[in-house]
């Protein structure tokens, strides 16, 4: 027994997280200024004159914000107070900017489809969803009994546009399904199950991952008998490249599996093995699947004739330069996909390398906020799940953006919470409600009564987080 | 679990990093190279930018025949042509997806405003927040003489081909430059893009051509009025004065051959032997030819060297869809081939030259000798009317083409031509005009060409003229030079002279 262990947690500790409610209230008032002040700026553009419905439209997601985090106050009242205002900027920004090209295709086609206003319902459906997660969800450890299930679940979401009748194939990429009329893309859903169950599993099994396996020059590699999962997900990531053409969901999920396996088991190895064999595997793709042959020779020559889209997104962040010739007042509409997998590349237009900063610099807050919640919290489980969907976050941008300024070959991902797309925007807001979830469990301070000699890892991880602060 | 978390972030870190640099990088360093229009001629943003600047005017005496108005549209500015088809082969067009033309094309860095010497003004607009706008350029066409040469074209019908070209030949200032038949640029600088679309292909399709500016972009056997060259390099052996007695009569026996050269409607020149300058008055064929065979085809050559020949000295209106051609005098004739040294001698055979070649020709015996440079563009005005870039007149090199002695002797022969030789359709009432016709065959089976280069006044030449009616679609006995040429010759001098 040492002196410390008489006293209470919090004190031990000296600090207890404060619930920071006020403060995000007041940077969600900032991210509705951003995303109601870039609307009526694109009205200002293009027609000289603030739309006229902005205050419907600013309403509805000033309404739709303050609901997210009225939620938040009684459902989750420690949960980091940053996620939600910066997710807001982004959404509000992302609106905004399909409004813009909306405009500009309205002017040369009148009868052309409105994705705005389509967003908006899709974010509607978001938050409405979130607000079920916090208020369904008491405690994400929960989804630790469904660890087979969201497994089982991915796997077949993920089959299901290879389904014939079903599953679509829209420019190129057989990731779609059409369900009456909607085009849905589940390996969004896929993505947030496929958190849940490789955190459960790994926490079952992170032990016997970690522990065995021989050192080859200053490497842990891991046992023969233990690759079996990652051989799966390492056939399943092929699949996708290969049957549905869609180098980037597969590089998606492979990454996200090899980061949590590495932080499960803390073992450099895995990522070793796991890279060589994704290497591997695409290097194979590569010579023998057309499309990605494709997307490789465009990265490396953009000017290529037959990959106008990357070239055009390239002039238009040229155009761009380091200001952006304003909202409403470039040609984004120049740029194919302008409002989706390209929507960074309208935003370079017309806000230029100021607004594109600003934009990757949230994505950044928005993965450290998550990864921080990885390190506060007290179970592995959510410790997982947390590194897990901040790297799903984090891999996701990285490789569309670094695809659309040439960075990396180009890949079909949409920009978290900008792009136009369904799909996507439901799922990451689901994302960021279990990050929220989450981050309640860890701010929020432990009971009293667990207090006594119970030094584990649990005190281990509060200690760390002092010293990080 | 925290180490490899740390780590992971990290590593998230230094992928944002990644795109944050890359994203300045594309932005900042390479937006400079993505934005010029040289390096990538399908940027779209770029080019509807420069579409939509106020460009400057193009200007002769100063007024515009090229203005940017103000249009409703996105663009902005609307192009037009005041007097569009008249000018339309000095001008060009403007046009958003088929390139530029004429003057808008090889003067476009000052019109457009991008010109490095306009840098000064670009920054002053940038500060004041206003449009960049373009420098303005003045030509040195006298209007009156522009369209006495485009009415004169356009009278003898309206697919005539042919082409008038005058020059100033104290300076080489290009007075008229007409071609026919022409285009009008306003449909090519429209905004309604398919219709410009069709309109370009039409005039591409067409078998006249009228994209093509005659005046220097083909190249004709100039006829008799070549005989003005063979005429000056005779005179410049010294062996030969106006009163030199030569060969004349109704035909030559052509050494190595059984072809006899005989004179244009079997006519005997007025004897068998007659002066030069009869033989100048009467376009003998008899003569020059054995002119030519007595100092060879040499002397010929770099006598038409001198004048032009060879070389294109023009370069106001060279751009990449320009085709200037060069005038030329076959530089295959020798001993073996006298035939053709006799042919080429009378401006046949393969002499080829365009009107402004002849131009210079009598703008070189009217300015004592020397050829001076041919020149459109007078002077650059930036937006706030500051001369950026004024013309120096300068001669071609390797000047006089002959002598100022040989250059009197030739303008008093001419005079005789106007007075009393082939070309009397010339002359001016109270001016003395110096002037030599040309009918030129081509092929048996296309009508001649029919030519006339004049000067006038003779004594202090104030406009050099050829003209080319390549085609009038008459008769094939109505073809002449001085019955289709010399009467727009005349009008143009008379209007140079204000007469």
């Amino acid at each position: 027994m040492t002196t410390a262990s008489t006293l209470s947690p919090s004190a031990l500790m000296g600090f207890v997280h404060r619930r920071r409610r006020g403060a995000e209230l007041f940077l969600l008032i900032l991210s509705l200024v951003v995303g109601i002040g870039a609307y009526a700026a694109v009205g200002l553009g293009v027609d000289g004159k603030v739309p006229a419905d902005i205050i419907g439209y600013g309403g509805w997601l000033a309404l739709l914000v303050i609901a997210c985090h009225v939620t938040i106050r009684i459902k989750a009242e420690y949960a980091d107070p940053i996620l939600l205002p910066i997710v807001s900027a982004l959404n509000g920004l992302g609106l905004a900017v399909i409004h813009r090209i909306d405009l500009a295709t309205l002017a040369d086609n009148p009868n052309a489809k409105v994705l705005a206003s389509t967003q908006l319902v899709w974010m509607t459906l978001g938050v409405l969803l979130f607000i079920g997660v916090l208020v369904g969800l008491r405690d994400h450890r929960r989804l630790q009994a469904f660890t087979y299930t969201a497994g089982l679940a991915a796997i077949v979401l993920l089959l299901l546009p290879l389904v014939p009748g079903i599953g679509k194939n829209i420019h190129g990429a057989r990731i779609w399904i059409g369900i009456g009329g909607f085009s849905l893309q589940p390996g969004e859903a896929a993505k947030v199950l496929l958190v849940v169950a490789f955190a459960g599993y790994l926490q079952l099994h992170r032990d016997a991952l970690a522990l065995a396996g021989r050192r080859v020059l200053f490497i842990d590699l891991p046992r023969g008998r233990d690759l079996g999962p990652i051989l799966a997900m390492w056939l399943v990531s092929l699949c996708i490249l290969i049957f549905q053409n869609d180098l980037g969901s597969s590089l998606l999920f492979f990454g996200l599996f090899l980061v949590m396996l590495y932080v499960a088991t803390e073992r450099p190895g895995w990522l070793v093995v796991g890279a060589a064999m994704f290497g591997a595997g695409a290097y194979v793709a590569y010579l023998f699947v057309g499309h990605v042959q494709v997307r490789v020779s465009a990265w490396i020559d953009p000017f290529h004739p037959f990959v106008y889209q990357v070239v055009q997104g390239m002039y238009g962040m040229a155009w761009g330069g380091l200001v952006g010739r304003g909202l409403g007042q470039g040609d984004p509409q120049l740029t194919p996909f302008g409002y989706s997998d390209f929507i960074v590349a309208s935003i370079g237009e017309e806000l230029g390398l100021t607004g594109v900063m600003a934009v990757i610099l949230l994505y950044g807050i928005l993965v450290e906020r998550g990864l921080r919640t990885a390190l506060i919290c007290r179970d592995n489980f959510g410790k997982l799940m947390a590194a897990g969907l901040a790297v799903v976050i984090a891999l996701q941008v990285f490789v569309v953006i670094g695809g659309v300024t040439k960075l990396i070959p180009l890949t079909g991902l949409t920009t978290p919470f900008m792009s136009y797309g369904g799909s996507s925007l439901v799922a990451n807001w689901v994302i960021i409600a279990l990050l929220l979830r989450i981050s309640d469990q860890a701010r929020r301070p432990p009971p009293e009564l667990m207090g006594t000699g119970d030094t584990g890892d649990n005190d281990d991880d509060a200690t760390q987080v002092v010293m990080m602060r | 679990m925290n180490k490899p978390i740390r780590n992971v972030a990290v590593g998230c870190m230094v992928l944002f990093v990644a795109l944050l640099v890359n994203a300045t990088y594309l932005q900042y360093w390479e937006a400079g190279d993505l934005n010029s229009l040289s390096q990538h001629a399908d940027n779209r943003r770029v080019r509807d930018a420069e579409f939509s600047r106020e460009r400057g005017a193009i200007l002769v005496r100063g007024k515009a025949i090229a203005e940017s108005n103000k249009s409703k549209d996105q663009y902005k500015y609307q192009r037009t042509y005041p007097q569009g088809p008249m000018y339309a082969h000095i001008t060009g067009f403007y046009s958003r997806d088929w390139g530029l033309g004429g003057i808008e094309s090889t003067r476009n860095s000052y019109l457009s405003g991008s010109d490095s010497s306009l840098f000064v003004n670009r920054v002053i607009d940038l500060v004041d927040n206003q449009a960049p706008k373009g420098g303005s350029v003045s030509l040195t066409i006298n209007p009156a003489a522009q369209k006495a040469a485009y009415d004169g074209l356009k009278a003898l019908g309206k697919n005539v081909q042919g082409a008038v070209v005058a020059i100033e030949p104290s300076t080489g200032k290009v007075l008229a430059m007409v071609s026919s038949p022409t285009y009008d640029p306003n449909k090519l600088a429209s905004h309604d893009f398919t219709e410009v679309g069709k309109v370009k292909q039409r005039l591409e399709n067409e078998k006249l051509s009228p994209l093509n500016n005659r005046a220097i972009e083909s190249v004709l056997p100039p006829g008799s009025t070549f005989k003005l060259v063979t005429a000056s390099a005779a005179l410049s052996t010294g062996s030969y004065k106006p009163d030199t007695i030569v060969r004349g009569g109704a035909s030559l026996n052509l050494p190595q051959t059984t072809h006899d050269m005989t004179n244009e409607n079997g006519s005997n020149c007025g004897g068998d032997k007659i002066t030069l300058t009869q033989a100048l008055m009467v376009s003998c064929n008899v003569s020059f030819a054995s002119i030519g065979l007595k100092i060879g085809a040499d002397k010929i050559r770099a006598q038409a060297d001198k004048f032009g020949f060879g070389q294109t000295y023009f370069t106001d209106l060279d751009d990449d869809l320009t085709r200037q051609a060069i005038s030329t005098f076959p530089d295959n004739l020798n001993s073996s081939n006298l035939p053709f040294t006799a042919q080429s001698a009378i401006g046949q055979y393969e002499v080829a030259a365009t009107p402004l070649q002849m131009a210079m020709v009598a703008a070189g015996i009217a300015n004592n000798g020397t050829v001076m440079q041919p020149y459109l563009v007078d002077e650059v005005r930036s937006p706030d009317l500051d001369v950026i870039k004024k013309t120096t007149p300068q001669p071609i090199p390797d000047q006089p083409a002959i002598s100022s002695k040989v250059a009197r002797d030739m303008t008093e022969m001419m005079v005789a031509v106007v007075d009393a030789g082939t070309a009397t359709t010339a002359q001016i009432p109270g001016v003395k005009v110096a002037g030599k016709t040309g009918t030129a065959q081509s092929a048996p089976s296309r009508p001649p060409y029919a030519w006339f280069v004049s000067f006038a006044p003779a004594d202090t030449p104030k406009v050099a003229v050829a003209v080319l009616v390549q085609d009038a679609g008459v008769a094939r006995d109505a073809i002449s030079g001085s019955g289709l040429a010399a009467p727009i010759a005349k009008a143009v001098m008379e209007a140079v002279m204000n007469r």
